[in-house]
């Protein structure tokens, strides 16, 4: 029997989790070093994962399947294709970047990475799952942890609010998609939540239309789509920085990615039928939310906009339904993913120290921290779109897509870049450069002078930073894994 | 030796970026190492430009030197680069300005770590630029060349002035400078996007030598690809997208007024790059992509062309002569002679495949070339001054000449060279344009000249305020003599210009058969 990688990463953050509550609350670095450590291995075996799978095979590969309920149809089954081994190694990446800069949490540490644990386990598990079943199982338990580290490690201002919010959101969203895939489930007559037998189902045309919107919608509301967008801005910005990194990085691919998953590969035509609509949803996720962005006077809230637009883009790739878009999409998942980690690790550094994220009241940071300044710069121009960087990569082909898709769509959503290009450089221009008010600069009753980030902090953006532009310069290292995930699909799409 | 003979390309385009990365790693504390390093890897391009340059074969027609390796396989572009007669001389003038621009920058001292490393990220992008051969590639080595300069601008340019936007709002003149800069060129760049991205759906490739041949074919059919446009359509709208893009960057009148801020508020060596190389950036757009791809579409608009160059071939010289900031007066000048640049495109775009049209694009090209050569030196004139009396106010100067006598007698010289004196560089391009643009755009062409009767006027009275008339009490014993860094810094520019002047020959031939294959 092969060594069982997938169900080592996705349950070694469940049981670290469980093993740091064992731990005395008071001995704060064992827990770090302990959070530390599981966070280390498991990022060491998702790149191992990584580049181990095998291209010329293709297919669903490290493939682990054990009966549980076989009355019910229901079997833990994961294996990773070509569109979710980079979200497992970017989960990987964004957890243990996570835990580094979460290091100076003081505040009940043990609980807070036992939750922030076991919400990666929910994450991991949806990305591989290939049961219907364990992925809605995977998703409630990468939601609930959500709602606890909001509430108690969360901004105090808006806090309780944040978090009840976002999590009515995304039950709502998760029971709506549960409804169609309880439909799926019983009108297939297979008697099983087996994904890649439902493939196989042959849904009649009307029951596809009929229930894909259920089945899209309910998990694109975790994937930031508008009109049901809003729950996200408020959650990142409420919630503590390694769970921002995580909730825009991580948990909003796990929308779009289910979506993909159990929406369009399960009900193809359905897709067919309704992407021409869903694009329209994307265009205002696109355009609208990088201009609310664009007005935006906290930090993060431009951040958290900036984010809706991006995974507009992601939602545009997929519903042009082409190689190019869907391509695109993949790889906007990731970067996009590391791009906004590697943001809200900046401004929550910034912020630790200046205890504001009014961007009038900032100034001045690149000559106190430099790594810092510079990272941001470089998320800047990935999130610019520029060459050279990840997002270049990812974006360029989604706009092919549209291209071939509606080329209207792909006209009216360029404008996105250059909106985004004006807030980027005026958030650089004003934060990192310009002048620094008084009381930071020297300190007063309430601040200590700002000075420079930990060498955990700058290792955390330093790898973020440095994979941005990996990918850029060199898509080879990401594109063709991608590329044999959607081959995939276009086959279910009807073998284009 | 065959390792950089088979990969001279690459190196030359990589080698600045390699340096960048090693500067970004050196103790921001030693000055001195930052810019002697910086200096030397910039010297190394130029070394590999120069075996380019006697290693490229005239006779031969198409691109040479290339290299083409998968980059980006998904969407079929690859690492596709190339050098033709047209490219070679840009790649040249690249080469040369870098390292005296760094030369120049001996003298900056704030942050020269972060400086020299955006300087020669700037060389890799213009580079990048010339060389490409693949559209993609273009595009992204187009755009990489933005942000270094960005930040040249924001973070070194200069820091006095201040700009009152609407509402009352009170931003610094560089910041307000870098970000139009930005502004401007990031929409014209989204359009090009765009285009490129049609161009890449339509045809299913980006590399420029496949696309040269099957385009003329594919824009014939009715029903093209997955978008079901018509090859007209697809013409029409990548034609303009492209016009717009590339005239944005040269700039064309009336899209100029990022200029004259941008070159303003960049510091010294800022300015000489952004003249020297990067408004030519957008002329070879034009001579690369736009007259081999649409050459029905160009001799339509060559009218409209012609008409926008002169106008800022006029407009360009009135407006440098309105000026009383000495960098201002410059600035202009720069949209004064890019018209001529463009006026010469544009008569070959209507005339194409007669003898004017190859004289006057054999003027443009070589008109390109000099302009970086005399732009720089004037930028870098300007720069001197200012470093010693700190303002550029033309009213403040006068009489300076017997104060810095050797500083006068360089920028006597680079003036008449930029002036177009009989002798030196300027005349022969200009002549060449108007001589082939004459037969092609009269009228246009007569306009021009009497523009460059208004040439003549802003250099003189720019020569005037600054070296001749009542000296200005103030200066004396306040003003010093140029050095000797800086000597070393105009002395090839000057002997470039001398040389070009009385033997143009030896850049026309290289250009010439270049042109002659573009129809």
């Amino acid at each position: 029997m092969q060594f069982p990688i997938l169900s080592v990463i996705v349950f070694t953050p469940l049981i670290t989790g469980l093993l740091l509550l064992l731990i005395p609350g008071e001995r704060k670095t064992e827990i770090r070093v302990t959070a530390l450590a599981a966070a280390a291995f498991a990022l060491v075996l998702s790149i191992w994962l990584y580049f181990s799978y095998d291209l010329a095979v293709g297919g669903y590969q490290f493939v682990e399947k054990y009966t549980w309920l076989p009355q019910l149809g229901i079997s833990y089954y994961v294996g990773v294709d070509g569109l979710n081994a980079p979200l497992v190694l970017l989960t990987g990446i964004v957890m243990f970047t996570g835990v580094l800069i979460s290091w100076g949490i003081d505040d009940r540490p043990r609980e807070f990475f036992a939750f922030l644990f076991i919400l990666a386990t929910g994450v991991f598990g949806v990305f591989v799952a290939l049961d219907m079943f364990m992925l809605f199982f995977f998703y409630e338990i990468a939601v609930f942890p959500m709602y606890l580290l909001i509430a108690i490690w969360g901004w105090k201002v808006t806090r309780e609010y944040a978090a009840m919010k976002l999590t009515l959101y995304l039950f709502i969203g998760s029971v709506v998609a549960l409804v169609g895939g309880l439909a799926m489930y019983f009108s297939s007559g297979l008697g099983t939540f087996d994904m890649v037998a439902l493939e196989g189902a042959g849904f009649s045309s009307n029951f596809q239309i009929f229930w894909f919107p259920f089945v899209f919608l309910g998990f694109a509301v975790l994937g930031g789509i508008w009109p049901f967008h809003n729950w996200s801005p408020d959650g990142h910005v409420a919630a503590p920085t390694a769970v921002s990194m995580f909730h825009a990085g991580v948990l909003m691919k796990l929308g779009a990615f289910a979506a993909l998953r159990v929406g369009i590969m399960l009900l193809p035509e359905g897709a067919t039928f309704w992407m021409p609509y869903v694009i329209l949803l994307t265009i205002v996720n696109v355009v609208y939310g990088a201009y609310i962005a664009m007005v935006q006077t906290d930090l993060k809230y431009v951040i958290g906009f900036s984010s809706v637009s991006h995974m507009g883009l992601v939602a545009m790739g997929f519903a042009t339904l082409n190689h190019d878009g869907m391509v695109g999409a993949g790889v906007q998942m990731f970067s996009h993913g590391i791009m906004t980690a590697l943001f809200f690790a900046a401004v929550g550094m910034m912020y630790d120290r200046a205890h504001t994220r009014q961007i009038h009241e900032l100034g001045g940071f690149f000559k106190k921290m430099p790594i810092v300044g510079i990272a941001f710069i470089i998320g800047g121009m990935v999130s610019m779109g520029m060459p050279g960087f990840s997002g270049f990569i990812a974006e360029f082909p989604i706009f092919m897509g549209v291209w071939q898709f509606r080329p209207w769509v792909a006209i009216i959503s360029g404008i996105s870049i250059v909106i985004t290009a004006s807030y980027i450089i005026r958030i650089i221009g004003s934060v990192f450069f310009g002048k620094m008010p008084e009381h930071l600069e020297h300190g007063d009753d309430h601040h200590e002078p700002i000075g420079d980030v930990t060498a955990l902090d700058k290792v955390a953006l330093v790898i973020l930073a440095g994979i941005l532009v990996l990918i850029g310069v060199f898509p080879s290292v990401m594109v063709p894994l991608v590329e044999s995930g959607v081959d995939r699909i276009l086959l279910l799409l009807g073998g284009v | 030796m065959d390792f950089i003979a088979n990969n001279l390309l690459t190196l030359i385009l990589f080698i600045p970026a390699l340096a960048a990365v090693l500067i970004a790693l050196l103790p921001g504390e030693e000055k001195v190492l930052i810019r002697w390093v910086a200096f030397i890897a910039s010297l190394f391009p130029l070394a590999l430009s120069l075996f380019l340059w006697f290693a490229f074969d005239t006779s031969q027609a198409g691109f040479q030197f290339e290299q083409n390796q998968a980059w980006y396989a998904a969407i079929n572009a690859s690492f596709h680069i190339g050098v033709d007669g047209i490219s070679l001389t840009m790649v040249l003038l690249t080469t040369i300005l870098t390292p005296i621009a760094i030369l120049a920058s001996f003298s900056v001292e704030d942050r020269i770590k972060g400086y020299m490393s955006l300087f020669l990220l700037l060389e890799m992008g213009m580079l990048g630029v010339f060389l490409s051969l693949d559209l993609l590639l273009f595009f992204v080595f187009w755009e990489i060349g933005l942000v270094p300069m960005y930040f040249l601008i924001n973070q070194w340019g200069s820091p006095k002035g201040e700009r009152e936007l609407w509402g009352g709002i009170k931003v610094k003149s560089r910041t307000y400078a870098s970000f139009k800069f930005m502004i401007y060129t990031m929409a014209g760049s989204l359009g090009l996007l765009l285009a490129i991205q049609l161009i890449g759906v339509v045809t299913g490739t980006y590399d420029l030598t496949q696309l040269f041949l099957i385009w003329p074919d594919l824009v014939a059919m009715d029903n093209i690809g997955p978008l079901g446009l018509s090859g007209e359509t697809i013409k029409l709208i990548t034609f303009w997208a492209f016009v717009i893009a590339f005239a944005l960057k040269v700039p064309i009148w009336p899209f100029h007024t990022w200029l004259p801020d941008a070159h303003t508020e960049a510091p010294t060596a800022g300015s000489m790059i952004l003249a020297g190389v990067l408004l030519k950036l957008g002329a070879y757009g034009f001579l690369r992509l736009v007259l081999p791809l649409y050459p029905q579409q160009a001799h339509d608009y060559a009218g409209v062309l012609a008409f926008l160059a002169t106008m800022a071939i006029i407009f360009g010289a009135l407006s440098a002569f309105g000026q009383t900031d000495f960098k201002r007066l410059v600035a202009y000048s720069s949209v004064n002679h890019m018209g001529f640049v463009v006026l010469g495109i544009a008569a070959a775009a209507y005339a194409q495949g007669t003898e004017h049209a190859v004289i006057s694009l054999n003027g443009a090209v070589l008109q390109m070339f000099n302009h970086g050569l005399s732009a720089a030196g004037m930028f870098f004139l300007v720069g001197v001054i200012y470093e010693r009396a700190h303002t550029r106010d033309l009213n403040e100067f006068g009489g300076l000449f017997p104060l810095i006598p050797v500083y006068g007698g360089i920028m006597l010289f680079t003036s008449m060279a930029s002036l177009g004196l009989p002798g030196l560089n300027g005349f022969v391009s200009e002549f060449l344009v108007v001589r082939g643009a004459w037969p092609v755009f009269t009228t246009y062409t007569a306009l021009s000249m009497i523009g460059l009767f208004f040439t003549g006027a802003y250099i003189l009275l720019g020569l005037k305020k600054v070296l001749h008339g009542p000296l200005n009490e103030k200066w004396i014993g306040h003003i010093s003599e140029i050095n000797a860094r800086e000597i070393i810094v105009m002395a090839p520019l000057m002997v470039l210009m001398l040389w070009l002047g009385f033997w143009p020959a030896w850049l026309l031939n290289v250009i010439n058969r270049a042109v002659e294959m573009l129809f």
